[in-house]
């Protein structure tokens, strides 16, 4: 079956095959005019077309062997079944697809991969939260209870979401140059630890320093009381370090590479690394960071055929073929589904479904001080 | 209709089609940020509608937008300063070269062929404490240890001169391109040594191509982000980056706004100030 692509990637392999020589030029401004045109033509019409007769659905997530899971696992068999096409694209960040959303017209977007309770609360309060049908999704009773009930309680007990998956951001470090021991002695303080001056890194996130900058300073994350110690520690690591990373693929480099050997990582990415056979340790401090990843349906979205997506996502097989490819466990509950041999192998796994072990963030806290603290961060990244 | 009526309308018929598509794509969209940069942003993210001057207050007033400005146009003119001294020698090459010129303009337009985010990451593959110099520095035995030289306002700068250098090169060459080569001959049939007829002669004469390539790297520099965040520390953010943060982390797209179009006042006065000396004519040229 011919893989779904929305019209960004498929300019893109138009320009690469003009690129590579196997176009002429005339044919691909040719091409291009007759897309732009068609585009411009069809997409009024298409978009009352959709909200009468629904033929697609649009979901964008992280790319890479994410989506080559979901394509195979649920979106060629939900074509095959309901007629409906996925299109399916891709975001580098929360924050990014948030700006392409709220730039959008109602009904563009559809389904997304979000991070973090926080990124659902944010959603919801600009008034991009649906209500979902939970008749029409079965398979939700195959999730843990602990991660829809953080999201029923930002709705009203409603759902905009499905929880998809969990993890956690610890703290990475290169075994040649920081053993384990010193690792259990430290914790998230090793990422203020002179000795490794410009060998350390971190996040370039606000709330994922504030975070570790509550843990540098003993403070419960969600309640931190001197936020003066914590912007002190902040600068502390910030003068430490020799850069903040921007991307999964940043911070495996990083590490891989041995331009540092300590800073926060996720779990996921971790393993990844140690798969490959480098001699990188992780560790969850005590309060280390938790958080869950959700597939967000977007007001606007056709609510049926969106809930019958969620539905083939959330199958057993597929949450596993996408947790085995990304690392990251699913949020399956293990006392309700086997979710085979390498998924109770992953970092921040939990086979009780209790989830007790992790602390995830308040939404409510880290939303209410979000404008004044991602300000703050701002200036203190760039040396104030 | 008159023949001068009609010879007067023709170029304006002629230009509609470009008049149109930069009215839509750049004028438009413009005056949406202008508007946008009056409005304000909630604490839940959403934005207030209307006529607010806080955005512009606090644009103009607080010492860090000043601050990160006053050091964005520093690391541009710095750039703008090696691409000077490094594009003069290489453009005089070309222009005096014989018979493989185009060879050489073909080399300097091959960077143009991969992306501009590629050529700033190949920086790391080469400057990396695993990098190809290191290695080669550990390898001859000059030092034990690999250096750290990334992530600092230096590569900051040198990505930023490795993404410039050919928009300065070419504005070089075609002012040198354009002197007629009888007057170095001429001067130095008068006495002057080569070196003075380049000095009282062929500099004077190419400067306005300097000064186009000058006000191009100038610009493009000033408003960059991606460099920075590539290949720059936790404290190397230019302006650019600021207008990001806004917009993209913070959701606060008035405020963004703001800061963009203060961006864009500074280089646009810039550019006025060269036009108002030296014409736009040789940037044509340059960019011809």
């Amino acid at each position: 079956m011919t893989d779904k692509m929305d019209t960004t990637t498929r300019l893109e392999r138009l320009r690469e095959r003009y690129m590579n020589g196997d176009l002429d030029r005339r044919g691909f401004l040719g091409l291009i005019g007759a897309a732009g045109l068609a585009y411009g033509v069809q997409t009024p019409f298409a978009r009352h077309a959709l909200a009468a007769n629904v033929s697609q659905v649009r979901f964008d997530g992280w790319g890479g062997v994410v989506s080559e899971a979901f394509r195979k696992y649920a979106f060629d068999p939900y074509t095959k079944q309901t007629g409906i096409e996925v299109v399916d694209g891709t975001f580098g960040g929360g924050d990014e697809y948030l700006s392409r959303v709220k730039a959008s017209p109602t009904g563009e977007y559809n389904i997304a991969h979000l991070s973090g309770v926080f990124d659902y609360a944010r959603y919801h309060n600009l008034g991009l939260s649906s209500e979902l049908n939970e008749a029409n999704i079965p398979n939700l009773k195959y999730v843990i209870p602990k991660l829809v009930d953080v999201f029923r309680a930002v709705t009203d007990g409603k759902l905009s979401c499905v929880p998809y998956d969990y993890g956690t951001t610890g703290i990475a470090y290169n075994r040649k140059h920081v053993s384990d021991d010193e690792m259990k002695e430290k914790g998230a303080k090793i990422l203020i630890d002179e000795r490794l001056k410009d060998k350390i890194s971190g996040w370039g996130d606000w709330r994922t320093r504030i975070w570790f900058g509550a843990l540098q300073t003993d403070q419960d994350p969600n309640n931190a009381t001197d936020m003066d110690a914590v912007w002190d520690a902040i600068r502390q690591h910030r003068d430490l370090s020799l850069k903040y990373w921007g991307s999964g693929a940043e911070l495996m480099s990083l590490l891989a590479e041995e331009e540092i050997y300590v800073t926060e990582g996720w779990s996921g990415r971790i393993y990844a690394l140690q798969e490959q056979g480098h001699d990188i340790g992780y560790m969850d401090p005590p309060n280390g960071y938790g958080w869950q990843e959700c597939l967000f349906v977007i007001k606007g979205s056709p609510m049926e055929p969106c809930e019958e997506l969620l539905n083939f996502m959330l199958a057993p097989e597929t949450s596993i073929a996408v947790a085995e490819g990304q690392n990251y466990p699913p949020a399956l509950d293990p006392q309700k589904v086997d979710l085979g041999k390498k998924i109770p192998t992953l970092p921040a796994f939990d086979p009780t479904g209790k989830l007790a072990g992790l602390t995830f963030a308040d939404p409510g806290y880290w939303n209410g001080h979000e404008a004044e603290w991602s300000k703050t961060f701002g200036r203190v990244q760039k040396g104030y | 209709m008159s023949v001068e009526a009609r010879e007067a309308r023709q170029p304006w018929i002629l230009l509609s089609p470009a008049l149109t598509a930069v009215g839509l794509l750049l004028f438009v969209p413009l005056i949406f940020i202008v508007v946008y940069s009056f409005w304000l942003r909630t604490a839940s993210g959403a934005d207030q509608v209307g006529f607010f001057l806080d955005n512009w207050q606090e644009a103009l007033t607080d010492r860090f937008y000043r601050d990160i400005l006053i050091s964005t146009l520093r690391i541009a003119a710095i750039t703008t300063l090696v691409c000077a001294l490094m594009g003069y020698p290489a453009a005089y090459f070309i222009a005096r070269s014989r018979g493989n010129k185009a060879i050489l303009l073909l080399m300097l337009m091959l960077p143009f062929w991969i992306s501009y985010i590629i050529r700033t990451m190949s920086w790391i593959n080469i400057l990396g404490v695993s990098g190809a110099l290191n290695t080669f520095l550990m390898w001859t035995g000059l030092v034990s240890e690999p250096i750290q030289m990334l992530y600092n306002e230096p590569t900051v700068i040198l990505g930023l001169v490795h993404f410039l250098l050919p928009f300065m090169i070419l504005n070089v060459y075609v002012s040198l391109d354009g002197i007629d080569m009888t007057l170095e001959e001429a001067a130095t049939s008068l006495g002057a040594n080569r070196w003075e007829a380049f000095l009282q002669v062929t500099l004077p004469l190419s400067l306005p191509g300097l000064a186009a390539g000058g006000l191009l790297c100038f610009v493009l520099g000033a408003g960059t982000y991606i460099t920075p965040l590539v290949l720059g520390g936790p404290s190397d953010a230019m302006f650019a980056n600021l207008v990001f943060e806004a917009i993209i982390t913070q959701l606060n797209w008035p405020l963004g706004s703001a800061l963009s179009l203060m961006l864009l006042a500074v280089l646009g006065l810039l550019v006025a100030i060269y036009n108002r000396y030296l014409g736009m004519a040789q940037l044509m040229k340059g960019l011809g």
